[in-house]
């Protein structure tokens, strides 16, 4: 009888042709370049994020100088860009724990190439949304009033408002995100000591390696730091946006007492999370072609993580709709049909299309691996994403209970440049970022290498083995 | 690679490691220099004499001479704001004694010129702390529970840093602090051994709502 | 960023036929959802809806170092000491009565529009801060209108005049005194001759007996007066009807059936505050009380009589003449015939009416509006003769003011003296004719023919700035002076401070008139009434009784025996030409004729239909606007007798069609930064030959006008928010009303509070007699140093009122039903907001009150997103006036003044409360009983429709109205348990012209989608428009 065995071609996960020495020098190269040879287009692209970071700080000063009036909130629209924004930028920021922990602990391989690059989004992310709500509130300089710490007043934070645990949840995130980035940083800091030419760089890296020399039990300690912080961080991805959301589950305004709110906000980060790392990795990787490490193979995964994220939270919207009208309440089914034709409808039609349709295009390999579609999609993912907000803010809070006290939002000059402007913010850290610190995990990609060289190796020998077993006819007597 | 200098001199690894406790230390230390500050009594002004635009000693007129409170702080159990007497209040007396002492002489100037004495507010409570003096003293809470032995300072001075905080202790548990009604402004009392007994017993007697004295509107409005 | 709303390409004819296919009571929508397609093809391409919200337009702007230098010291990084050191500045020599931190209570009255009104003024150590009515005086009975509390503000007002001007420049009294005294010799030889006197309506006996000594001094004198919102038609039509002048007095306690023909007589007469209370008294329906009286209202320009009425017609005013006369022909009064009816009164509604009135001989009442010409009085006298109401319903008393006569006719003939150079000196005691005088008359260019002109004013006005003499008036507040109620009752003006910017009253200026030098106005009034022999030989009591009751015994009107002579009654309707629209003129529901614009606090008031702030506007009916294409915005031209004015157009559901209102008052040039500049002069368009009623076209411009409106959408959509049913449903089942919907049941997952305390606090709301008249607005404003925000923040929806009245319509476009909803904090038991906020700044307290601790708030603003009746207010910006210092003075120091970026609303006048339960306790009286606490929103109510009090005395007011069938709360199924609830509005409408519709017209069902609209209100929020 006859036993075969069928062995596919796999699509790789490191381009041809790298060895050990050219992924450590192409990488480790980036922020080794000396200052003088700063790529052109790098300093353009600094310069604009850096001119933007100033608008933010402009639009910060005037907002603590005049109030939060320099804004288009009224009431009852009391909650607006600000809001918005936190909520967009959280979401964001999961990305880079969940690839980098979740697709850990599934031991997703290719993850190596783009964890340390969407760890650090996630931390300028986490930055950006930190600021918010803090921004926006009326006395700003007495947020530390929601931090429970002994004082003279003989008085606790109200533990009952979600905004408390909002408190909890996001410092918590950004520890723990800072030290896993960190600490996954490590032996890189260690190569470019060692590859450094200049004594301050090396000294600079020197005091970041902590003393790494790659000795077996430096790995081994590395290793179970690593699995550790992943394991804690993992958990994390989940209840940060949970909580989060019931920022507006908890309360009882028709479009956000909703119970779905937790799972779908979750799922809707991660969506916009991956949306966030597409639109910055395919151009990094076209610039510093790095098209060997970030490879189609990446871009397609991504593309599927979306397909279903961007599925699940379309589900969501669906079910708000349904649950809308199933409710029989007056105000659950006016909020809906507010939605669907009420003035700030084209948002929510909008919405729909940019999170709910055209992900559906994802299910087809085409549009997965076809790269200019897939970052003008990131964009659209983005959009969509900001706009869920919207409507989740905006259009419930302008027409609730009492028609008497419905009224329009229109956002100011100052809303947009506080938008704007933390957008600086995040693309000044990350330009700083891919400009001095190894954007890809140097000794990981090394690991990587070496795995896929044995898998190679191993094919190669089964193949050859299969060749040599073929059973000989059998002789007749 | 061997080949290259090194970077750091051995002792480095040593300060590396110290260098982790301290920045931990650093940090603490400020938040402690912090807290204790802002509860220092030179923060809250407490024991800090203050200079009055009259030299006037409450020790003599309260101590010495055995004034009641309330012959110059008329409205104290009327009203919620004590009343810081006119100067007619003082020339009363002083028509008849010490006309002439040179401390006396803001008094005849304020007279003629028909200008108030402007005193240094002492006990000064946010604007947003509506306290009222008359149902504090109408209810057995001494002067002296806020204000001290005033009739043992020469110049008036803070006794209490009047934190919130310090409020509660007595809104939370009156029964510490009362006393009879008629020993208000008795600034000898001593709280007897059998307070809490006593005190249970007058807040019982002047029906005291406990659970109503922490609500914010008692103070906040 | 700015957008249109939706509604401009939304065609109102569609929407009508739609409404004409619709069955039942029908509550409107706004345009925004009725046609779907079209707008959201409107909005695809937009990238936001509504106006551009300015992010500072308004308030006192300050430079951005201050600003920061502000903000900064917020921080509290300024202090290196945890508090400024502050002083204490006690008397010198102690007033006997003050003690320091308790408040003092003074009567006066108010004589804000001639008449007096009681008042009670709160006096804290020496500046009063609050202004209520006065209980023991008749033409207040505790209750208050909006000008009279805003008065507080006034007096305080910074910008009023603090200096004698002569010809503009600075100068003294005495130089004044010195000036005039050769001009008063000559006149004094001339026998006073070209000596002429202008005030606006006087009642005060004192200032009477003065004019009086002066035309003895000198006998040619010249007194005229002129009220721009005058009762010359009124006078004249008693003249016509008796042959004498008398004022009539209503008792509308007695009246079961009125018709008001264009009177608006729950707001604009001297005694409308008690009208309002008499009224309501024969309104109010309860368990044990199921009949009320019956109004008919016909009338041009929406009011909030109109609002109230059972059955409202519109009507143009021109027409109303004609609809008397039918009325009186029908009721067979003498020397009436051939009527006819005018077009748009159904003849059945007619036949109903009439038969109605008929049925209540003796205890109906018919009124006609101030804008009526002299005949409809008469003819309305005669109709009541007829019905025999003389006696019970109404009665006639001498006329009140002190020298009754045609207001217009002796300005026309002062301006003619003056043109003809006659007038040698003119003293004008208040008013601003240069502004508010006929435009005809042209008082400005005849002004300047005066030799002398003086003019006593509380600010520097158009007529000061024209004028010799300016002479800063002192405030009824800051001097003693005497007045007279719409009653005849008399009252002393007693001052509670000095003129704070040295003005002169009245008297004292016709004091100097006669060479008096240094009399006071303490004396001059206080000798009259001593001169009258009152009180016989004991006269300091009878001064200090009148002091303290704040009335003077005895001295009502009398009721007076009149005969009807008018035997017939001249045609005077003058019809309007087909090609021209009427216009009519109507004083404005918050500044009156003008007087009040410099009040922030009167400028900022929602106008009780329109909702408008800050400005007027041209109201058209919706026919009108369906006719000529026009939005609420869009500017057009007046045009009559060839003079013309732009001005904004406002949809104004109900207002009669090819007739367009315009409100007396705005377009001041000089009346102060608050009010200089709002709106446009309606006195450009108002000759002497038709006051009230001018015909002239309108024609529409290119341009728009950014109107602001408080309220934008005007539909219940549906919803359980008012509830309302008629009397016969009500009687058809009292214990459960058919207009309440099912019971809600209560579950909820916290524990119930016992609140076993010896206070729990509760509020009852009576819908049935809440007039829209703002009156509670105005109090809580007073009492809670609640901010002026400006046009702009009210654009952008930040007005602070803790305290507004919703106003929903329902049924047809052109005639709707109107409904009136105070709505604040309600308190809820289980407060959506308190388990919202991060650092417990607003918590329940144990009396059931919910508590907002400003200096806790860190502004999440996330209580108010979280309140389903979105009365909580929020300080954007700076809004509270740090830096005025007599603004400082006129606050309430027992409350907080917030600053920016602090949560408030209302809090059942907390102060009010401690200061009681202090009482109370210090007492050993804890349960506090009605009467010990008393918002000011309840005091103030001329109808007493707010009942306030403790729900743990078994038998206080509220307990029982809580009981009451009527008794429901808004939005109880959210299970928010709110406090304050509601009785729900009880109609009395006719059966012979509303058949009871058995099912009870309930919100909750007949609303389908499409059938319900809001034609006045764009979408884009509190931009009117663009």
């Amino acid at each position: 009888m006859q036993r075969y065995e069928q062995i596919e071609p796999i699509e790789p996960i490191i381009g041809p042709g790298q060895t050990y020495a050219t992924i450590t020098e192409r990488i480790s190269s980036i922020p080794l370049t000396d200052l003088r040879q700063t790529p052109r287009g790098w300093l353009v692209g600094f310069a604009i994020s850096f001119s933007f970071l100033m608008l933010f700080l402009i639009s910060i000063l005037w907002l603590f100088a005049r109030g939060t009036g320099i804004w288009g909130l009224n009431i009852p629209v009391a909650w607006g860009f600000a809001i918005i924004n936190f909520v967009w930028w959280i979401g964001i920021g999961h990305a880079g724990t969940l690839i980098s922990a979740v697709l850990l602990l599934f031991q997703q391989s290719w993850r190596n190439s783009i964890n340390r690059f969407a760890e650090a989004m996630t931390l300028f992310a986490v930055a950006c949304a930190g600021l918010f709500p803090i921004l926006h509130l009326g006395r700003p300089w007495l947020f530390y009033w929601l931090i429970p710490y002994p004082n003279t007043l003989g008085m606790w934070p109200q533990f009952r408002s979600p905004l408390a645990w909002d408190v909890f949840a996001i410092s918590t995130y950004a520890t723990v995100s800072l030290l896993f980035w960190l600490v996954g940083l490590i032996p890189d800091f260690a190569i470019l000591r060692d590859r450094a030419a200049g004594k301050l760089q090396r000294q600079i890296f020197g005091l970041l390696a902590l003393g790494w020399r790659s000795s077996s039990r430096h790995w081994y300690r590395y290793e179970m730091a690593y699995l550790i912080l992943a394991a804690l961080s993992t958990p994390l991805v989940v209840s940060v946006h949970s909580i989060v959301s019931l920022d507006f589950a908890v309360s009882q305004l028709p479009g956000w007492h909703v119970t779905i709110f937790p799972p779908y906000f979750v799922a809707g980060a991660v969506f916009s999370g991956f949306a966030m790392v597409l639109t910055l990795t395919i151009p990094i990787r076209k610039w510093y072609n790095l098209e060997d490490f970030i490879t189609m193979k990446h871009l397609d995964n991504m593309a599927k993580v979306m397909l279903v994220t961007g599925s699940i939270v379309f589900y969501g919207y669906l079910m708000e709709l349904f649950y809308g009208w199933y409710s029989a309440s007056v105000f659950e089914q006016y909020m809906v049909l507010n939605r669907m034709i009420g003035p700030y409808a084209p948002f929510f039609w909008a919405l729909i299309l940019c999170n709910g349709v055209i992900p559906q295009l994802l299910w087809f390999k085409f549009f997965r691996q076809n790269i200019p579609f897939l970052f003008v999609f990131s964009i659209i993912v983005n959009i969509g994403m900001w706009l869920e907000r919207f409507v989740i803010v905006v259009i419930s809070l302008h027409r609730e209970f009492l028609p008497s006290s419905w009224d329009m939002y229109t956002p100011t000059f100052w809303d947009w440049s506080l938008y704007i402007g933390s957008l600086g913010l995040f693309f000044t850290l990350l330009f700083l970022f891919i400009r001095f610190l190894p954007m890809i995990n140097i000794f990981e990609m090394s690991m990587l290498q070496f795995s896929e060289n044995e898998k190679a190796r191993r094919r190669e020998a089964r193949r050859v083995q299969l060749a040599g077993d073929t059973p000989e006819p059998a002789q007749m007597a | 690679m061997a080949t290259r200098p090194q970077i750091f001199r051995p002792g480095t690894n040593t300060l590396a490691r110290v260098s982790i406790f301290v920045g931990a230390l650093i940090v603490v230390e400020i938040l402690l220099i912090l807290i204790v500050f802002f509860r220092s009594n030179y923060w809250r002004q407490v024991h800090i004499a203050i200079d009055q635009p009259v030299n006037f000693s409450h020790q003599i007129h309260a101590g010495v001479v055995g004034m009641d409170c309330r012959y110059c702080h008329a409205s104290v159990a009327q009203s919620s704001f004590a009343t810081i007497p006119p100067t007619e209040t003082c020339v009363t007396c002083h028509t008849q004694v010490k006309q002439n002492s040179p401390l006396v002489q803001p008094i005849w100037e304020s007279l003629e010129t028909g200008k108030p004495i402007e005193w240094v507010k002492v006990h000064d409570l946010p604007g947003f702390v509506y306290f009222n003096h008359s149902i504090h003293v109408n209810k057995g809470f001494g002067c002296t529970e806020c204000h001290g032995r005033v009739n043992e300072m020469p110049v008036v001075w803070q006794e209490q840093a009047l934190f919130m905080g310090w409020c509660l202790n007595c809104h939370r548990n009156p029964e510490k602090y009362i006393r009879p009604v008629e020993e208000v402004y008795n600034m000898e009392w001593v709280r007897p051994p059998n307070q809490i007994a006593l005190g249970q017993k007058l807040v019982q007697e002047y029906n005291i709502d406990v659970n109503r004295l922490s609500n914010c509107y008692i103070c906040h409005r | 960023m700015t957008m249109q709303s939706p509604e401009e390409r939304v065609d109102l004819s569609e929407i009508r036929t739609r409404l004409a296919g619709a069955t039942g009571q029908q509550y409107w929508r706004s345009l925004a959802e009725v046609a779907e397609t079209r707008e959201f093809q409107e909005f695809l391409h937009r990238e936001f809806p509504g106006g551009a919200a300015e992010w500072d337009h308004s308030f006192s702007r300050r430079t951005f170092l201050k600003v920061m230098g502000a903000s900064l010291a917020l921080a509290g990084l300024t202090a290196c000491r945890y508090q400024p050191v502050e002083r204490i500045a006690p008397y010198v020599n102690a007033p006997e009565q003050i003690v320091p931190g308790l408040p003092l209570f003074y009567t006066s009255v108010a004589t804000s529009r001639g008449y007096a009104q009681g008042v009670l003024v709160e006096s804290h150590t020496g500046r009063p801060t609050f202004i209520s009515g006065n209980p023991e005086h008749p033409a207040s009975l505790g209750a208050a209108d909006i000008f009279t509390q805003a008065e507080i503000l006034t007096m305080y007002d910074p910008e009023r005049s603090r200096q004698v001007l002569n010809n503009g420049d600075k100068s003294t009294w005495d130089a004044f005194v010195a000036a005039i005294a050769p001009h008063l010799a000559e006149l004094r030889r001339a026998q006073g001759a070209g000596l002429h006197i202008l005030t606006q309506t006087v009642t005060s006996p004192t200032l009477a007996s003065q004019f009086r000594a002066l035309q003895s001094a000198y006998p040619q004198v010249q007194w005229h007066q002129y009220e721009p919102v005058g009762y010359d038609n009124v006078r004249a039509g008693s003249q016509l009807a008796f042959g004498e002048y008398v004022d009539t007095l209503y008792h509308f306690d007695q009246a079961q059936v009125i018709l008001a023909l264009d009177s608006d007589f729950l707001f604009a007469l001297p005694g409308s505050v008690r009208y309002a209370r008499d009224f309501s008294n024969r309104r109010r329906v309860r368990r044990d009380k199921l009949e009320s009286n019956r109004l008919y209202v016909v009338e041009s320009t929406p009011t909030i009589t109109g609002a109230i009425a059972d059955h409202r017609q519109p009507l143009r005013a021109s027409e109303i003449e004609r609809l008397t006369r039918v009325v009186a022909q029908r009721l067979g009064v003498t020397g009436v015939n051939n009527a006819e009816l005018p077009a748009g009164i159904p003849a059945e509604w007619l036949e109903a009416l009439v038969e109605d009135l008929q049925q209540h001989r003796g205890t109906s009442v018919v009124i006609a509006g101030h804008n009526q010409p002299p005949v409809v009085h008469a003819l309305v006298h005669a109709i009541n003769q007829q019905l025999d109401n003389v006696g019970t319903t109404l009665s006639y008393i001498d006329p009140v003011e002190v020298n009754p006569g045609n207001q217009l006719e002796s300005l026309r003939a002062l301006t003619t003296a003056m043109q003809a150079g006659q007038v040698s000196m003119l003293v004008m005691f208040g008013g601003n004719p240069v502004y508010d005088a006929p435009v005809d008359l042209d008082f400005a260019n005849a002004l300047a023919r005066v030799g002398t002109s003086v003019h006593l004013s509380l600010f520097v006005d158009e007529t000061s700035a024209r004028s010799t003499w300016h002479i800063p008036a002192a405030h009824f507040l800051e001097a003693w002076g005497d007045a007279r109620a719409f009653d005849g009752t008399a009252s002393v003006i007693q001052p509670l401070i000095e003129p704070l910017y040295g003005g002169k009253s009245a008297h004292e200026l016709v004091a100097t008139l006669m060479g008096q030098v240094d009399v006071n106005g303490y004396d001059i009034v206080r000798n009259f009434w001593r001169s009258r022999g009152l009180g016989g030989r004991d006269f300091d009591t009878f001064w200090h009784t009148a002091l303290s009751k704040g009335v003077i015994e005895g001295t009502a009107a009398p009721p007076k025996q009149v005969t009807l002579q008018a035997t017939e009654f001249p045609d005077t309707v003058a019809a309007i030409p087909a090609d021209e629209l009427e216009i009519l003129f109507q004083p404005d529901p918050s500044i009156w004729d003008g007087r009040f614009a410099n009040n922030g606090w009167l400028q900022e008031l929602p106008k009780p239909l329109t909702k408008l702030t800050w400005d007027n506007a041209a109201l058209i009916g919706v026919a009108t606007a369906e006719r000529l294409r026009l939005r609420n915005g869009d500017v057009v031209e007046l045009r009559t007798q060839g003079r013309t004015l732009r001005v904004p157009v406002w949809i104004a559901p109900g207002h009669v069609d090819e007739a367009v209102t315009v409100y007396l008052g705005y377009g001041r040039e000089r009346a102060g930064t608050v009010g200089t500049g709002q709106g446009v002069n309606a006195y450009r368009l108002r000759t002497s030959d038709s006051l009230w009623i001018a015909s002239g076209q309108l024609r529409r411009t290119a341009s728009r006008y950014e109107l602001v409106s408080t309220q934008d959408h005007s539909s219940m959509e549906g919803r359980e928010i008012v509830v309302s049913g008629t009397l016969a449903q009500f009687r058809s089942n009292p214990e459960h009303p058919p207009f309440f919907h099912g019971e809600h049941e209560y579950r909820s997952l916290y524990p119930d509070y016992p609140y076993d305390g010896p206070r729990s606090w509760g509020m009852v709301i009576d819908l049935s007699t809440c007039i829209g008249c703002n009156a509670c607005v105005i109090a809580c404003q007073a009492e809670n140093n609640i901010p002026v925000v400006g046009k702009g923040q009210v654009a952008n929806g930040r007005e602070m009122h803790w305290l507004r009245i919703d106003r929903y319509y329902s049924g047809e476009l052109d005639n709707p039903r109107v409904y009136f909803q105070p709505m604040a904090c309600v308190h809820c038991e289980k407060a959506p907001c308190e388990t919202v906020c991060p650092v417990a700044a607003t918590v329940h307290d144990d009396e059931g009150i919910n508590n907002m601790v400003y200096n806790r708030c860190v502004g999440t603003r996330y209580c108010s997103n979280n309140c389903p009746y979105k009365v909580r207010r929020f300080n954007f910006l700076q809004y509270a006036d740090l830096d005025t210092e007599t603004l400082k003075l006129q606050r309430n120091p027992n409350v907080t003044v917030r600053n920016r970026g602090v949560m408030e609303k209302c809090t059942y006048c907390i102060q009010r409360i401690s200061a009681a339960r202090i009482k109370g306790e210090q007492a050993n009286q804890p349960v506090l009983k009605d009467g010990d606490v008393v918002t000011a929103c309840q005091a103030a109510c001329p109808t007493q429709g707010i009942t306030f009090g403790n729900l743990n005395y078994p038998d206080s007011e509220v307990n029982r109205l809580k009981a009451e069938p009527l008794n429901y709360g808004v939005l109880e199924e959210l299970n928010t348990r709110p406090r304050t609830t509601y009785l729900a509005r009880v109609r009395n409408p006719n059966p012979a012209i509303e058949p009871d519709m058995p099912a009870g017209e309930h919100h909750g069902t007949e609303t389908s989608p499409h059938s319900v609209i809001e034609p006045e209100m764009p979408a884009d929020g509190h931009h009117g428009t663009e």
